[in-house]
């Protein structure tokens, strides 16, 4: 009984790191239908950021995980005014060529700088190490990401429901000609969603070295998890990329626990079959855009 | 106008190869006083912090012995293979019928070493693995010498000091790769024979992003210890959930071949992997005056300690230099082979020689714990097996 708990926890924490690394390009994608297959160098980008600020200059854990997403957004923005924004346009081939040349450009930029070996951060004893609550072992690191990405997606819900931001931003999607025409400047809310994207995943990233590792093949590893939380989960709101993210996290941890033959099948496996069940997604719009 | 365009091209091709052509009549003159090691190493990828390490004890051995032997002055060509067979082929082609080497050397990974070995047959040339790590490599071809390790050799002999010093229950952990099933087999059959017992078998994917499922896994099958072995670089990851999971309280130990704590990546893993005892060829701290030297000046020329990588490629380097030596600068490859064979050196990592049947490395095996030595974490030797042939050859 313990052990499924132990399980359900490990699991939750997996699927919650998931959903804060991808759900940025759930936005690119559904939301602003870009494929933005560099999605995983931004990431790449805060946790090197997060890591040389506690590493090297002796910057307090937390204090630095604001700091990797003010980075990667920034980044984020520069790249998005620079260059993302001349292939909004464009076809998704165009768009697929752009963004992996960037992601390679982002690893070997990444290699060149900090080496091609893995990099830790290194934690405040206070996230180290794990409690036993009533028989279960908690990883109080764990813990922390549950509760950081727990805020967070409550907080984007809020953000896309209820606010001003929120509404111009699902009209600006809905149908650019009509909302720039009701005054809605839609180019600046599109880079402004990049930019939070991009500060997403640079959280995300910070926070997933300690589990996940973190080298300068991070991009591409990583970029089939993404895209299988995004197709999966669908990509027209939060909350599908969020409860896909929690069953694949819980479906692979559990998979690996209890069939460690099967492991790596797990994840794949499950995607295949709801696909089949649903094909745009266990939250997708059925009408295709 | 389009019959003279063409012909122009041609003309400018003709003057283009003739140029060639002069070049390489220039050449062979000046081949005859150099010997050509063409290098083939990944030197981004993955695997490139193991081209990295031998690149630079290549550079430093030459540094200090000179780059001349026997009258012939020793010219490297390093080709990047990315450790992807295809090209470790593609770059084996062209250094030996472009470059027309005489050696070709490194080797980060096994299949890189074997997609090499026709061609060093083919060429008659000899092929010194100074990486790659299964014991099949050798058998690939007769020209195949090697000064790096086999798993054989370690994982045989930490199965054997497991059931000598009370584990008798073994969890193990591994990568579900060539290496990784070579480790895990010799581990078994040595440690088994011994009356151990393995309770649990995990093959982790090459590319996996979490251990927590498998380390709890190990946790709740409450073996004595975890034999471990994963592709460098993972090595770091697996430590800190051990210690995360609580592994390290409940009593359950690491044990394992030397890749798990290499001394390239070691220091970085945190206190969480003080007490890991694993069976290897080289530790930085190894005690011998000759191994204090070799690390103060790879510290000194690289700015890090040199891992068993480095080692490999410093006794790569080393053992062309006396061949070399041994055949007067005679560069016919299957002279050279024979000149390798037997050869016997000490070495930074303690005496080796090539075993004459096998062309494998025979070394000292140490087990080696983690302990911290003046604040930085290091293996520790504190048991020696002697002379370690490879036992993993196919039985005849």
């Amino acid at each position: 009984m313990t052990a499924i708990l132990t399980n359900l926890f490990d699991g939750v924490a997996y699927g919650m790191l998931l959903f804060v690394l991808a759900c940025g390009l759930a936005v690119t994608l559904g939301l602003m239908n870009f494929v933005n297959l560099a999605h995983g160098a931004f990431a790449m980008a805060g946790g090197y950021v997060c890591m040389v600020l506690v590493n090297r200059m002796g910057w307090p854990f937390f204090a630095a995980l604001p700091l990797a997403f003010v980075s990667s957004a920034a980044i984020g923005i520069v790249l998005e005014r620079t260059l993302y924004r001349h292939l909004y346009a464009r076809n998704h081939l165009d768009q697929v060529l752009f963004t992996i040349g960037l992601t390679f450009m982002s690893v070997a930029a990444v290699d060149y700088i900090q080496g091609s070996s893995r990099v830790f951060i290194n934690l405040p004893a206070a996230l180290q190490g794990q409690f036993d609550l009533f028989g279960v072992g908690i990883g109080r690191y764990r813990l922390m990401i549950i509760v950081i990405c727990g805020l967070l997606t409550i907080a984007l819900q809020m953000v896309l429901a209820k606010t001003r931001f929120g509404s111009r931003l699902r009209a600006a999607v809905d149908d650019p000609r009509a909302a720039s025409g009701l005054g809605i400047n839609v180019p600046q809310v599109f880079a402004f969603t990049f930019a939070f994207g991009c500060g997403l995943a640079g959280l995300g990233g910070a926070l997933s070295a300690e589990i996940l590792g973190l080298d300068p093949y991070f991009p591409l590893k990583f970029m089939i998890y993404f895209l299988i939380v995004v197709t999966v989960g669908g990509s027209s709101s939060i909350t599908g990329p969020f409860l896909a993210s929690l069953l694949l996290g819980i479906g692979d941890v559990a998979g690996k626990y209890y069939v460690p033959k099967m492991g790596p099948f797990v994840i794949y496996t499950m995607m295949i079959l709801i696909l089949i069940w649903r094909p745009n997604g266990l939250f997708g719009r059925t009408a295709a855009r | 106008m389009f019959e003279r365009k063409q012909l122009s091209h041609k003309a400018t091709w003709a003057a283009a190869v003739a140029a060639i052509a002069g070049l390489a009549g220039l050449a062979p003159a000046k081949a005859q006083d150099s010997v050509k090691i063409g290098l083939i190493l990944p030197m981004t990828g993955g695997q490139a912090s193991t081209g990295k390490q031998i690149e630079n004890a290549i550079k430093l051995y030459m540094q200090q012995k000179g780059d001349t032997v026997a009258g012939k002055k020793i010219e490297i060509i390093v080709k990047d293979d990315a450790a992807i067979p295809d090209k470790t082929k593609t770059a084996a082609q062209e250094l030996i019928v472009n470059d027309k080497v005489n050696f070709i050397a490194g080797f980060g990974v096994t299949p890189a070493a074997l997609a090499a070995a026709p061609l060093a047959t083919q060429a008659k040339i000899p092929e010194v693995v100074m990486a790659a790590g299964t014991s099949i490599i050798t058998e690939r071809s007769p020209y195949i010498v090697r000064t790096s390790f086999t798993l054989a050799q370690s994982s045989t002999i930490i199965g054997d000091w497991a059931v000598k010093n009370g584990i008798k229950k073994v969890a193990t952990l591994t990568s579900d790769y060539a290496p990784g099933n070579d480790a895990l087999n010799f581990f078994k059959q040595h440690f088994t024979a011994g009356g151990g017992e393995v309770v649990e078998e995990v093959k982790t994917p090459l590319q996996n992003p979490d251990f927590a499922p498998f380390l709890q896994r190990m946790k709740d099958a409450k073996p004595d210890a975890i034999f471990v072995f994963v592709p460098a670089g993972q090595g770091g990851n697996f430590m800190k959930q051990y210690a995360e999971r609580g592994l390290d309280k409940a009593g359950i130990k690491v044990i394992g071949p030397g890749d798990v704590t290499d001394d390239d990546l070691l220091n970085n893993m945190g206190d969480a992997v003080l007490g890991t005892v694993t069976a290897h060829l080289y530790s930085a701290a190894h005690p011998s005056q000759m191994n204090k030297d070799f690390v103060a000046a790879y510290k000194k020329a690289f700015g890090n300690r040199p891992g068993f990588m480095a080692v490999g490629g410093y006794d790569g380097i080393h053992l062309i230099y006396e061949a070399l030596k041994k055949t007067g600068g005679d560069t016919d490859g299957t002279k050279l082979v024979e000149a390798m064979k037997g050869m016997k050196w000490e070495s930074p990592r303690g005496p080796i020689s090539i075993d004459p049947e096998t062309r494998d490395i025979v070394q000292n095996i140490y087990i080696r714990k983690v302990e911290k030595v003046d604040g930085e974490l290091y293996n520790v030797e504190f048991a020696t097996f002697e002379a370690v042939k490879d036992l993993g050859k196919t039985k005849k």
